[in-house]
């Protein structure tokens, strides 16, 4: 690569400069080719889209580092002359991470002061980000891989876009499966840091030792087993996102820690006084209610505050207005494409039951409905016996868990299915009551014959009778 | 001991990519290195894994290849070398040897 190196630029500058320096600096991949499609020089961002180095690939033809359908199929620098002007086609690549990547090459023709081609000037495009956000555009209510058009969720698809451009704190909070994770998520792709790496750490996941060490990491030789260096997730996250998922969940100690970090940006691992400046947006999500943990004791007030700089709140999936037919009909389409079922769509009477109930679980219950139902079903429509069966079965009564004062909707439908359930239990006593008295007025109070008549035992005819006071 | 290879080609090479070969060569260890070239109906990597998994190949030796294809055949327990740039006899020199890997170029350096 000596050579390659050595080529210079002359007639730009009063003196001659390399050439490889300059093309490596071009974020876009660039490719020079001999008129026998050989290569004869590569920049670093074709380096990085290929996993081919300049080394390897120097001298070789371009079909094989490039490995593009096109260099397969129509080549186009094949049919070039002093004629042709530039092409601009559209292909896909194999990289070396197997990774198959749309791409946009620009081939152009390198001419002689005669005119006469001696080489191709390639470049490529990786179009995956404009796939990405063309694909983002074109969904009408939506924001990243969050879905709703009900008010509440407009409300919030309208602010994240606001709050991604921010660099503070930002607490999410909201019952499990409404998607917390998704919006931290969304928030960094949407941000300035999409660039950086987006580190998740569950505060609940882990032991209270181990998590200060996978936070803040540590020093060789900080505690018995801490036998090299470890980053730690913030230091991870530098010039990123740092997700911290249930933080309602996060000890006592390490709050303290947390805290320090979001006053100084300063992190100090385990067993070390220096400290690094880590350049991290933090993001903490939990299903708890963190102003009841505070008035416990449990959670440090000050915490809270620095914290609650920004929060988003999730609403219940069935607080939002008219989001669960177009979930159902997103996830129907979403999970029938992947799993490449025929199915047309809801019958009246599923339709019925999915909308009716109340998903204690959320999306994420929704979701894993729909999923059960297009495994279960082989083609036309989804029919009642396609659902779980804990959907059709009596409803259950839900499990009042809300933590968030304000979030407790009043329970009104579990009310009226325990008032209902109560009143069939009436029922039903009264009825076999009546049965009985009517079996033994029939029998003229024979309780052999009453038993008989009434398929029971004598023994269980006189445990009902003294259940319901007959035999007095 | 890996006994029957696979290697999609591209004229006298290894094709370039898994999923777009129309050629392949199969070959025997067992059966005196017998080379049998199979051409397909079109380009598919389901078809190519479906005639892996029906000649019981041991090897294959490749050059791109998908990650879900990769991951396919090395479940089914059959060894991929990829990235192997070069003319095919080459290649299979050098795997009979027992000294190919993946990433090697056996490809002349011209220019």
């Amino acid at each position: 690569m000596d050579t390659l190196q050595r080529s210079q630029i002359k007639g730009l500058f009063s003196f001659p400069i390399d050439l490889q320096p300059l093309i490596d600096e071009i974020p876009l991949s660039i490719v020079v080719l001999d008129t026998n499609r050989r290569i004869v020089m590569l920049n670093r961002a074709l380096e990085a889209l290929t996993g081919f180095s300049k080394e390897e690939a120097s001298g070789i033809p371009c079909h094989h580092i490039l490995r593009s359908k096109i260099c397969l199929k129509r080549c186009p620098a094949m049919h070039m002359n002093e004629e042709s002007e530039p092409v601009c086609v559209e292909s896909d690549l194999i990289n070396r991470d197997r990774k198959l990547i749309p791409v946009r090459i620009n081939l152009a023709s390198l001419k002689d002061s005669n005119g006469k081609v001696k080489g191709f000037l390639e470049t490529v495009e990786d179009t995956r980000p404009i796939r990405e956000l063309s694909a983002s555009i074109n969904q009408a209510y939506s924001f990243a891989q969050l879905k709703g058009r009900s008010p509440q969720m407009e409300k919030i698809f309208q602010i994240l876009p606001v709050l991604a451009q921010s660099d503070s704190s930002l607490l999410v909070t909201g019952e499990t499966g409404t998607g917390k994770d998704l919006v931290a998520e969304a928030i960094h792709q949407a941000s300035s840091r999409a660039k950086g790496p987006f580190v998740k750490v569950n505060c609940g996941a882990l032991p209270e030792t181990l998590l200060e060490s996978e936070l803040f990491g540590h020093q060789k030789g900080a505690f018995t087993g801490a036998v090299e260096n470890k980053p730690g997730r913030f230091r991870l996250a530098h010039n990123g996102t740092l997700y911290l998922t249930e933080i309602g969940d996060l000890p006592f100690s390490l709050q303290v820690k947390l805290l320090t970090f979001l006053d100084d940006q300063v992190v100090y691992p385990l067993g070390s006084d220096k400290g690094f400046q880590a350049n991290v947006r933090v993001i903490a999500a939990t299903h708890r209610n963190l102003e009841q943990m505070v008035s416990e004791g449990r959670f440090r007030e000050d915490l809270l505050f620095r914290l609650n700089v920004v929060r988003i709140h999730l609403p219940l999936l069935r607080e939002r207005e008219g989001d669960i037919r177009l979930l159902l009909d997103h996830f129907l389409n979403s999970l029938t494409s992947r799993f490449r079922k025929n199915i047309k769509g809801f019958s009246k009477k599923a339709l019925r039951i999915l909308m009716d109930y109340q998903y204690p679980g959320n999306v994420r219950e929704l979701r894993n409905v729909i999923e059960y139902a297009v495994n279960v079903c082989q083609e036309g429509k989804i029919q009642p016996h396609h659902l779980p069966a804990y959907l059709t079965e009596t409803r259950p009564l839900i499990k009042e868990t809300y933590t968030v004062k304000e979030q407790v909707s009043p329970p009104i439908q579990s009310g009226l299915n325990e008032h209902k359930l109560h009143e069939t239990e009436q029922t039903w006593t009264d009825l076999e009551r009546k049965m009985i008295m009517n079996a033994l007025v029939k029998t003229r109070g024979r309780r052999s014959k009453t038993a008989a008549l009434l398929g029971w035992g004598r023994s269980t005819l006189w445990r009902k009778m003294k259940q319901y006071g007959i035999d007095q | 001991m890996a006994n029957k290879i696979l290697i999609p080609l591209y004229g006298n090479d290894v094709a370039p990519r898994f999923d777009l070969a129309t050629e392949v060569l199969i070959t025997d260890l067992d059966e005196n290195r017998e080379e049998k070239i199979v051409v397909l109906p079109q380009a598919s990597a389901e078809q190519l894994c479906s005639l892996v998994m029906a000649e019981e190949v041991d090897v294959v030796v490749c050059s791109g290849i998908e990650e879900e294809y990769y991951q396919y055949l090395t479940w089914k327990r059959v060894k991929v070398l990829d990235s192997v740039i070069g003319p095919w006899e080459s290649v299979l020199e050098r795997f009979y040897k027992g000294r190919l890997k993946s990433g090697d170029i056996l490809c002349d350096k011209k220019g």
